[in-house]
């Protein structure tokens, strides 16, 4: 605040009206990183109400129904509510400061992309009151399951659609900034890696979500208009729809896993104190990735019956992925190697992803190969894989960035040991969870069951019991966060000796207006 | 509310460690292929895991040194290198080349498993909300496979020691099928989109609604071998399982046999006329394996997404309109066409027994003459 009044020419209303009227960047930033945190632990308590029913074979405290209700809203606030808006606030917060400019390019859109967030929320919460409850055909909207739902099943569409106009409005704004904002003397390939992986993830994001917002457009008007897209009976083909989804839903893992790359490749050599290895090979592997993923889709369709010829296609263009990934993996390695490492909570945070995620890279591959998965398709091998990529990996890599950038956000030092706890409570918690989900999967328990038979009984007891530590564990967090917000040891300027962007030659807090003048880049 | 909670979760904690102990019936592997497909699943699994340990050794290796020996604390200074084009040159053909070792099986096993040309014999699957019909078209006779778990051991929850050992995994009629015969299997749904999988055979296709999709299976052995539906379908998803059991050659024509007399027997008693008694006794079986499901065992339902019958309008007033439900279905809910999948008596009967069941005194009789007549 001391900031605010230094530069005099702030005149933002206080209070509730700062943050509904606000076009700062920061303030932006802020509230898309508070919404990700609320829908993270909503959804969080979901998957908690799933593990509590999957302690023990039998019906305990959910009915199939609400079983399958929450399963759908996990997975859809997860993705939507709360990885990917907590990654729209860290670019929001973090590309101006990196490219040294003084906002976003485009401020009152950056507004109005937040606050659609809230409005999509809320339908979908609100969802779970309507009669029959909330959508439960699977996050992915499947029809004609997902034709069966009732009211909330519109409600859900109409939720997508929003939520699909704010993306590919924030993402118009990031490749904007990024194009015509930064600094002179800051060339395309001096751009930190981060504001290269959010550069493409954008592109993503503009390319797929018209085509998510068409395919539940065709579920709407298949519901309620007499068409179709999705129905035999009419013409239409129900594997059309899958098509389509996945169209979008395979660029969109990327979308929750590059910016994760970005802020991993930032904090790595910042702890290791040594330049990151291949930033050149780390750009082009990353939009490598970008293009595969579009001509992959049909990996997650192995069992749908498509033509041998495009069982093959896919098979080899899926395998082909790991090559840039590896890559990347190598590049993590070969920065730690020879460095002069210290493991602060951001560190221990980006090691633990590069150890995890590794695995569900290595999974993935045994995914890709077709016999393989059609033995493992829509089994519980299926759902460690992602989320050893989603929370291990997406997730991980938040929760690094977050202690990396707290004390240039707030001023203060958040509190080391207790940034610590979280990470080692987590990384045991998440691993007792997920882990033994693999052996349920290659011992045959199919995903999205309320129950089950009795040899997969010890394995999901272990599971749910990891759930537990792991869910309870992220409270921690939170505390951790308002602490540092509160107070805590001053942080200066550059807390972090091996850190080299832009955002460090600036105080901290981060004042309100910086870059005014832009830095000039050697 | 609380100290239920508590009694559960300790009770479980406790039946945990007994389990354990007890017995050791976890796997941490495929299942033990039974047929040619499956072994070469289970090979390729094999096989992409000792690659994957092999690369997990190398990269788990370096990491873990450089964690322990270049770090701050113990003294190590940091190196200022930043790229090696040779390296990275290196580290991207490898797992090129890799990858291509792996494809070349993997190719080979996709078609293999494509190849559904000269089946010795064929059978049509088709998914319903939640249940398997085989129809051995070639042979005259279909019937519906139902999860045969009593719902009391789903719902009212005792311990581990009241389910029977094939909880979840049991059905009233397993697909029957001759050991080393080559047989497709023909699969479609008639709802939404439901999967065909025994993970022994090495086989799992999307039975999709209006698409017919084939595959096939070899078992090398007699035995019974299960499966689960691994579409999520709905509601009872968790509740449609897939038993096949594999019979050697002779057996297995004194079971054909045996379905062929049933079938005829049936086709013989279609036009019998039938008392209010004996057709409500029979709709009550009818009901308890088609409607209980959603309707609920009582008729009380779970409004307002699955309606109760008992002391329904709809029930209690006209037979045309209920007959009309029954048979077609109502769009945009769950409640599906049943005229397709029941026989003109198993209607007549269901019909019967709704009327007469519970509360519901309608006290008319439907006759499977009437289904017939509406049939054209």
């Amino acid at each position: 605040m001391e900031a605010v009044h230094e530069h005099g020419h702030d005149h933002h209303p206080s209070g509730l009206m700062r943050w509904v009227t606000t076009t700062n960047h920061k303030d932006i930033g802020t509230l898309y990183l508070w919404f990700s945190l609320i829908m993270f632990f909503f959804a969080g308590s979901l998957a908690l109400g799933i593990r509590a029913e999957l302690f023990q074979p039998g019906l305990q405290f959910l009915q199939p129904h609400t079983f399958n209700q929450l399963t759908t809203m996990h997975g859809l606030i997860m993705v939507f509510g709360a990885i990917m808006p907590a990654f729209v606030g860290f670019a929001n917060w973090q590309v101006p400061l990196m490219i040294g400019a003084p906002d976003m390019a485009l401020p009152r859109m950056n507004n109005w992309s937040f606050w659609l967030l809230p409005v999509a929320a809320i339908l979908l919460i609100v969802s779970f009151f309507v009669p029959g409850g909330a959508a439960a055909g699977g996050w992915t909207m499947y029809p004609p399951l997902f034709i069966q739902g009732g009211i909330s099943g519109d409600m859900t569409i109409l939720a997508v659609h929003i939520l699909g106009i704010s993306s590919i409005m924030g993402s118009i704004n990031i490749i904007t900034t990024i194009m015509n904002m930064r600094a002179p003397g800051m060339t395309y390939m001096k751009m930190p890696l981060f504001v290269w992986t959010w550069f493409i993830t954008a592109y993503l994001l503009v390319a797929v979500m018209p085509v998510l917002a068409g395919a539940v457009t065709m579920l709407l008007t298949d519901r309620h208009f007499d068409t179709h897209f999705f129905n035999a009976a009419g013409g239409g083909d129900p594997v059309m729809f899958q098509h389509i989804f996945w169209f979008f839903g395979h660029p969109e893992v990327y979308i929750m896993i590059l910016p994760a790359f970005g802020i991993v490749s930032t904090i790595i050599p910042t702890f290791a104190r040594k330049p990151l290895f291949g930033y050149a090979s780390m750009v082009y592997a990353t939009a490598s990735i970008a293009i595969l993923s579009f001509i992959v889709w049909a990996h997650h369709m192995y069992s749908v019956g498509m033509p041998t010829a495009a069982q093959l296609f896919f098979m080899y263009a899926t395998m082909l992925i790991a090559v840039p990934t590896g890559v990347k993996v190598f590049n993590w390695l070969a920065t730690m190697w020879q460095g002069a490492m210290t493991f602060e909570t951001p560190m221990l945070f980006a090691v633990g992803f590069v150890a995890l995620f590794t695995i569900g890279g290595f999974t993935g591959v045994v995914l890709a190969i077709v016999p393989v998965d059609i033995q493992l398709q829509d089994t519980y091998y299926v759902v460690a894989h992602f989320h050893y990529v989603l929370v291990s990996g997406s997730l991980f890599a938040l929760f690094a960035g977050a202690y990396y950038w707290l004390p240039k956000w707030t001023g203060h030092m958040y509190n080391e040991a207790m940034g610590k706890w979280h990470f080692w409570l987590s990384v045991i918690g998440f691993n007792i969870t997920f882990f033994p989900q693999h052996f349920l999967g290659l011992a045959g328990m199919p995903r999205r069951i309320p129950d089950y038979a009795l040899q997969f009984a010890d394995f999901n007891m272990i599971s749910s019991v990891g759930g537990f530590i792991f869910g309870t564990t992220q409270l921690l967090f939170l505390i951790v966060v308002i602490k540092c917000i509160r107070g805590g040891a001053s942080a200066g300027n550059k807390p972090w000796e091996g850190a080299d962007t832009l955002e460090w030659t600036i105080p901290s807090p981060a004042p309100y207006h910086t870059f005014a003048t832009p830095p000039v880049v050697k | 509310m609380m100290s239920n909670l508590i009694k559960k979760v300790g009770g479980g904690l406790a039946l945990a460690m007994y389990s354990m102990l007890a017995q050791a019936e976890y796997a941490l592997n495929l299942p033990q292929p039974a047929t040619e497909i499956a072994r070469q699943i289970f090979d390729l699994h094999t096989i992409t895991m000792w690659i994957i340990v092999g690369i997990a050794v190398v990269v788990y290796g370096a990491m873990f040194w450089s964690i322990l020996k270049h770090r701050k604390s113990v003294g190590h200074k940091a190196a200022n290198f930043h790229h090696n084009t040779m390296v990275e040159i290196v580290w991207t053909t490898i797992p090129l080349l890799i990858l291509i070792v792996m494809a070349y099986p993997a190719t080979k096993s996709v078609l293999a498993m494509r190849d559904t040309s000269n089946p010795d014999m064929t059978v049509k699957i088709t998914g319903y909300q939640w249940k398997w019909e085989y129809d051995y078209q070639q042979d005259g006779f279909k019937f519906m496979s139902v999860l045969s778990t009593p719902r009391e051991q789903l719902e009212n929850y005792n311990g581990k020691s009241d389910k029977g050992e094939n909880y979840l995994l049991e059905v009233d009629n397993p697909m029957v099928v001759p050991v080393g015969k080559k047989v497709r299997v023909l699969l479609t749904a008639s709802d939404v989109i439901h999967a065909w999988w025994v993970p022994e055979f090495g086989i799992k296709q999307d039975a999709i609604p209006g698409f017919i999709k084939d595959s096939w299976f070899k078992a090398d052995k007699a035995g019974i071998y299960r499966g689960q539906c691994a579409e999520l379908c709905g509601k009872d998803h968790g509740y449609m399982p897939i038993v096949v059991e594999v019979k050697e050659q002779a057996d297995y024509d004194k079971w054909l046999a045996e379905q062929k007399t049933k079938a005829a027997a049936a086709s013989k008693d279609a036009g019998k006329v039938y008392e209010l008694a004996e057709l409500k006794s029979m709709g009550e079986k009818v009901y308890a394996a088609n409607c209980a499901g959603c309707h609920q065992a009582k008729g009380e339902g779970m409004p307002p997404v699955f309606p109760a019958l008992d002391g329904s309008k709809m029930v209690n007033g006209p037979k045309q309109a209920q007959i009309d439900i029954v048979m077609n279905g109502k769009a945009g809910t769950a409640m599906p066409a049943f005229g397709n999948q029941m026989s003109d008596t198993d209607i007549a009967a269901v019909i019967t027994y709704t009327r007469n069941a519970w509360s519901n005194k309608a006290g008319d009789v439907t006759q499977s003459s009437e289904i017939k007549a509406l049939r054209k």
